[in-house]
């Protein structure tokens, strides 16, 4: 795509995004948009570790439990808005810290399963610690915040919020994609070795690549406690994480789109589809067998490769029937 | 001063003893080939020294400090390059961006979250120059798995010479070349210039003699002739474990 086309699709969908309550209408809708910007920014902040630097996290839920925990026990407790969010975030990026630490003592399905196990602590910490974090029954958070003085209370309003803060992920992740420290993590991913080699810390450059991932996964925590108003163990579930992985996997991972085309396709399923067809999980899994089989490589780089072909499969023809002599006919 | 000086070095794999009490000194600038019949621990000896593997005991010296205890990744920013006997590029990347990496290696740039890699004009501009210095800028922006074999080996050298090493380790730079490619091959490694040390390790002897002024052959990890090229290819040792008669 030309550099002018792709300045137009972007201010295309960002008048879209900017405009959605207004032509939605519907309440519910524009809830579930907000859902879908929120699980983008978790995909993204996932996709940091998974196509970046190549480390596959099945723990991640853990996380965003420990952000969505920290600030509902906060407020419960009678602190404000401000201070909760603000230490929910450190105490995610503590745990970020702890999991880094233990996790990066491996590579590939080690780390997998570091990562699954820390998550399943986290788990089981929000299930047995009754005493803190209410067990099964969860923890209620009463009211929204009102940055600026502006109230969160109603479904667009809360939905334009959702909406800076992913264009706010969005514009830094892109920003670190393109940047010496997102080559440096990339470099990780594919030669380690010869990062090392080359003079790079390679530990310490997947600790910070954590870090990152961790903070905007504390954002997209803390997003989610507010548009549900409550948290109950089931946030830290092995499946939360599993279903964020294959958000990121189905879209396509090392891209800024497929998280997000992710997180489209799984909310829409869940919230959407599923009030249509009893067993939705079942086409869910068909749609992501349909994916793996026919674009290994994700939605979105997929759909970019079928178009090249597409594309320059009709140029050939174009110039092969260009280059064929007419024939003339006999009289 | 030595350019690099390994004394007592031991490195043992459970009961195998892949690297036994070596000791040995490289003068600055010289040219120093490491021969040995495969599983003599020439790769073994590179991965000590530049720290990828940590020896049981001895120390390592690079321009008279102690490295033995640096860690890996900070050995390169105290002036020291390798290149490996397996290819390990980045074949995705473009030929200018691997450059780039290696560049990035030792700047502190390579931290930077908030600035465009491709907009660092500096860093674009010596990669590029580290290319012509080996004869590929015209490949530049070409992705490197689209290049052949022997301009892939070409790339890894201009890695290593882009940071500008005081120490360049060679391992095995000629292997799976054609007669061509090897040709290129020599005639880069001879324009090295002689303020960088150079240890290769090399199989092919055509070449590799042509280029060393000394050469230490090991066996079963220890080191058991060293000299000049003349005094070891006439050494009955080197005949009887590694040149054959």
């Amino acid at each position: 795509m030309s550099e002018t086309g792709r300045y137009g699709a972007i201010a295309v969908a960002l008048l879209l995004l900017a405009t959605l309550p207004f032509w939605m209408g519907n309440p519910y809708y524009i809830n579930i948009a907000s859902q879908v910007l929120l699980f983008a920014v978790f995909a993204l902040a996932l996709n940091v570790l998974v196509g970046y630097a190549g480390l596959v996290s099945l723990g991640h839920a853990g996380l965003f439990a420990v952000a969505g925990y920290a600030a509902a026990l906060l407020l419960q407790a009678g602190h404000g808005h401000f201070v909760a969010d603000t230490a929910a975030i450190l105490i995610t990026l503590a745990a970020s810290a702890i999991f880094a630490v233990l996790a990066l003592r491996a590579t590939g399905i080690g780390f997998l399963m570091i990562t699954l196990a820390l998550g399943q602590i986290i788990w089981g910490i929000a299930y047995r610690w009754a005493s803190l974090t209410n067990g099964d029954n969860g923890v209620n958070v009463s009211t929204r915040p009102a940055p600026f003085g502006i109230s969160l209370s109603n479904a667009p309003s809360f939905y334009f919020f959702t909406l800076v803060v992913f264009l706010l992920a969005l514009a830094t992740m892109a920003m670190f994609v393109r940047s010496p420290f997102g080559a440096s993590l990339r470099g990780t991913r594919d030669q380690a070795r010869r990062m090392n080699a080359l003079g790079y810390n390679t530990w310490l450059i997947r600790f910070l690549a954590i870090m990152f991932s961790g903070f905007w996964t504390a954002v997209a925590g803390l997003l989610f406690i507010y548009y549900n108003q409550f948290i109950s163990p089931q946030v830290a579930a092995l499946t939360t994480s599993a279903e964020v992985l294959l958000m990121v996997i189905a879209g396509g991972t090392a891209t800024l789109l497929g998280p997000i085309t992710g997180a489209i396709i799984v909310v829409i399923m869940k919230n959407v589809v599923s009030a249509y067809i009893v067993r939705w999980n079942l086409v869910l899994g068909v749609i992501f067998v349909l994916i793996i089989s026919f674009m290994p490589e994700g939605l979105v780089p997929g759909s970019v490769r079928l178009w090249r072909w597409a594309w320059q499969s009709r140029q050939t023809r174009r110039h092969t029937s260009a280059a064929q002599p007419v024939k003339e006919r006999s009289p | 001063m030595t350019a690099l000086a390994l004394d007592h070095l031991c490195k043992s794999f459970g009961g195998l003893r892949v690297t036994r009490d070596i000791t040995l000194a490289v003068e600055p600038g010289e040219r120093r080939l490491i021969i040995g019949p495969n599983g003599a621990g020439k790769t073994t000896l590179f991965n000590l020294i530049t720290g990828e593997l940590a020896p049981d005991s001895g120390s390592i010296r690079l321009f008279d400090r102690d490295i033995t205890r640096v860690p890996s990744d900070r050995r390169p920013h105290l002036g020291m390059a390798r290149t490996y006997q397996i290819i390990t590029l980045f074949p995705k990347d473009t030929i200018l961006r691997n450059v780039m990496l290696a560049l990035l290696g030792l700047s502190p740039l390579r931290w930077n979250p908030f600035r465009r890699l491709d907009h660092e004009r500096d860093l674009v501009a010596r990669a590029r120059a580290a290319l012509a210095r080996v004869g590929l800028e015209h490949l530049a922006d070409r992705t490197l798995s689209q290049t052949s074999y022997g301009e892939q080996r070409r790339v890894e050298i201009a890695m290593a010479l882009a940071q500008n090493p005081r120490l360049l380790l060679l391992d095995e730079p000629f292997a799976g070349l054609s007669i061509d490619e090897r040709r290129d091959v020599r005639q880069l490694l001879q324009g090295i210039p002689r303020d960088v040390t150079v240890v290769m390790i090399e199989h092919n002897m055509d070449v590799a003699l042509e280029f060393a002024e000394r050469v230490t052959l090991l066996h079963f990890g220890e080191v058991i002739v060293e000299g000049t090229r003349a005094e070891v290819v006439a050494n009955p040792r080197t005949r009887e474990v590694y040149l054959g008669d």
